[in-house]
């Protein structure tokens, strides 16, 4: 079948490519356009490793199909810092030890980045039932949760 | 339907590597013309720290600042042998290799330093933020980076060193069976506190409390970060996984992660740690290291905690609904034990 071409804005920055129909968004970030924070882990939409936002909504990229993200904005865990300069989440992640081996982290930060977009003052259960979709291996969770409730104090911190 | 509250514990003495064939564990250690530092490593550093306390124990070691220590692991191409990480060895065994290797790379660094100063090595000391100086003469000093460069650019010489950590073999005594598989033993107790659901067999972590004696503790917050994620790896084995739930029937095992089992974030409890620190005679600056004793006290604590709450032994892992469902079913329903205070 002919490749499609498809517009969208990756991390701020416009691009254009073309796919195959049934070419999934997070093969289209990967291979496509060569950004490799989002990670293939179970392909079918169980483990959220490669979770990436869609107009600032978690999605899977393993389930997303790149031609329904014509126009779209699309944010992965590459496009969090600014520079240098760490995103909040991923000081936070640095100082709580949030990460072991690391496979989980870019999915957990998106998924935490798109509650606390919508929701900055999160409870304990909203950070939760925020990353329910992500499975990590090594830190027991704990970790995680604790960088992510961090996280939002220290915005609120900035914002007062 | 009853939720029956139960608590379980269970102690391990937990042994640091297994030398059933000497076990070694390779470094190399050499100075780049900028003064810093490369340590050359085999061992493997999956998340739990590997390179970060290589490198700790390299500075510590040299007598420079961290920041001047590179930890190059996972090649094996270019790296000295070493028998890989597994069996909570890798503190230990890597960490004395490390140790070793040093040592020799720091006695060339003041030899070369000696020879820049016109002084006797033997009375050069280190001040650990990257300068060489007389023993009681801080101003007769050179900092590290150009004794390096003295060594390899002057001298002619390379400021390296070699390091192995190997325990003689130790053969089984035919008389008695006895033999000395390991040198370094590390202990933990852990009690798990849950409750079991009589109607679904479901059963919900509250709480899990600990003690770990893992020697030195050389970096505390990844000794930390190694405890709190380990023991849900090891809950996540006693109640969740399994590839054959119905082993030797190879049937039923889970093809992804709706049916192979793992806690989520929901399913965490509170974990209560305290880390005891006695140093190990025989580990790099007394350090033993969590290792595989992170998961391994949870899997009996919680099957004695279950015992605890409904009276059943489950003696095959996971411990899942069904099992708990169909030995109470046997049992013609919960006996819940004692429970002291």
């Amino acid at each position: 079948m002919a490749r499609m071409p498809v517009q969208f804005r990756l991390n701020g920055s416009d691009r254009a490519v073309f796919v195959e129909p049934a070419e999934t968004l997070l093969g289209t970030i990967r291979r496509g356009l060569g950004d490799f924070a989002p990670k293939f882990g179970c392909g079918q939409g169980t483990c959220g490793v490669c979770t990436v936002l869609v107009d600032g909504e978690p999605r899977l990229g393993c389930l997303t199909l790149s031609v329904t993200c014509e126009g779209r904005s699309i944010e992965t865990a590459s496009g969090l810092a600014d520079g240098p300069t760490l995103h909040p989440l991923q000081a936070a992640f640095m100082e709580h030890f949030a990460a072991q081996c690391g496979f989980c982290t870019p999915g957990m930060l998106m998924a935490a980045k798109a509650l606390l977009d919508r929701n900055p003052d999160p409870t304990r259960v909203e950070v939760v039932e925020a990353i329910a979709g992500n499975v990590c291996r090594c830190t027991g969770y704990e970790p995680i949760i604790n960088a992510i409730l961090a996280a939002a104090q220290q915005r609120g911190a900035r914002r007062a | 339907m009853t939720r029956h509250q139960g608590r379980g514990m269970a102690s391990i003495n937990y042994p640091i590597g297994m030398n059933l064939g000497g076990d070694p564990s390779q470094a190399l250690v050499h100075a780049n013309p900028d003064g810093k530092f490369t340590v050359a490593l085999s061992a493997i550093d999956l998340g739990q720290g590997m390179k970060q306390v290589s490198r700790q124990i390299a500075a510590e070691t040299l007598g420079v600042p961290i920041e001047d220590v590179y930890v190059d692991t996972a090649d094996s191409d270019t790296g000295p042998h070493d028998m890989g990480s597994f069996a909570s060895r890798g503190t230990h065994r890597v960490g004395n290799a490390v140790i070793v290797a040093a040592k020799e790379a720091r006695g060339v660094l003041l030899e070369a330093a000696a020879e820049e100063l016109e002084v006797n090595a033997d009375d050069l000391v280190t001040d650990g933020k990257g300068n060489i100086h007389v023993r009681g003469a801080a101003s007769k000093s050179i900092t590290v980076k150009a004794a390096s460069q003295a060594a390899q650019f002057k001298q002619g010489k390379t400021i390296s060193g070699r390091g192995i950590f190997l325990i003689p073999l130790s053969n089984v005594n035919p008389e008695t069976g006895e033999m000395s598989p390991v040198t370094a033993y590390a202990h933990a107790c852990l009690v798990v506190d849950l409750e079991v659901c009589d109607e679904t067999g479901d059963v919900k972590v509250n709480k899990m409390t600990s003690a770990y004696e893992l020697g030195r503790a050389l970096n505390p917050r990844m000794v930390e970060q190694q405890l709190v994620g380990g023991a849900w790896m090891g809950m996540s084995h006693a109640l969740y996984e399994t590839p054959e739930p119905y082993y030797p029937n190879p049937e039923h095992g889970g093809r992804d992660y709706n049916e192979y089992l793992l806690p989520g974030p929901g399913d965490i409890a509170p974990h209560d740690i305290a880390v005891l620190e006695r140093p190990a005679p025989d580990g790099p600056f007394g350090g033993k290291g969590p290792g595989e004793m992170c998961a391994n006290p949870v899997l009996p604590a919680v099957a004695n905690a279950i015992f605890n709450a409904i009276g059943v032994r489950i003696d095959t892992l996971p411990i899942t609904p069904e099992k708990i469902l169909r030995a109470l079913k046997a049992q013609g329903g919960a006996r819940p034990q004692v429970r002291r205070a």
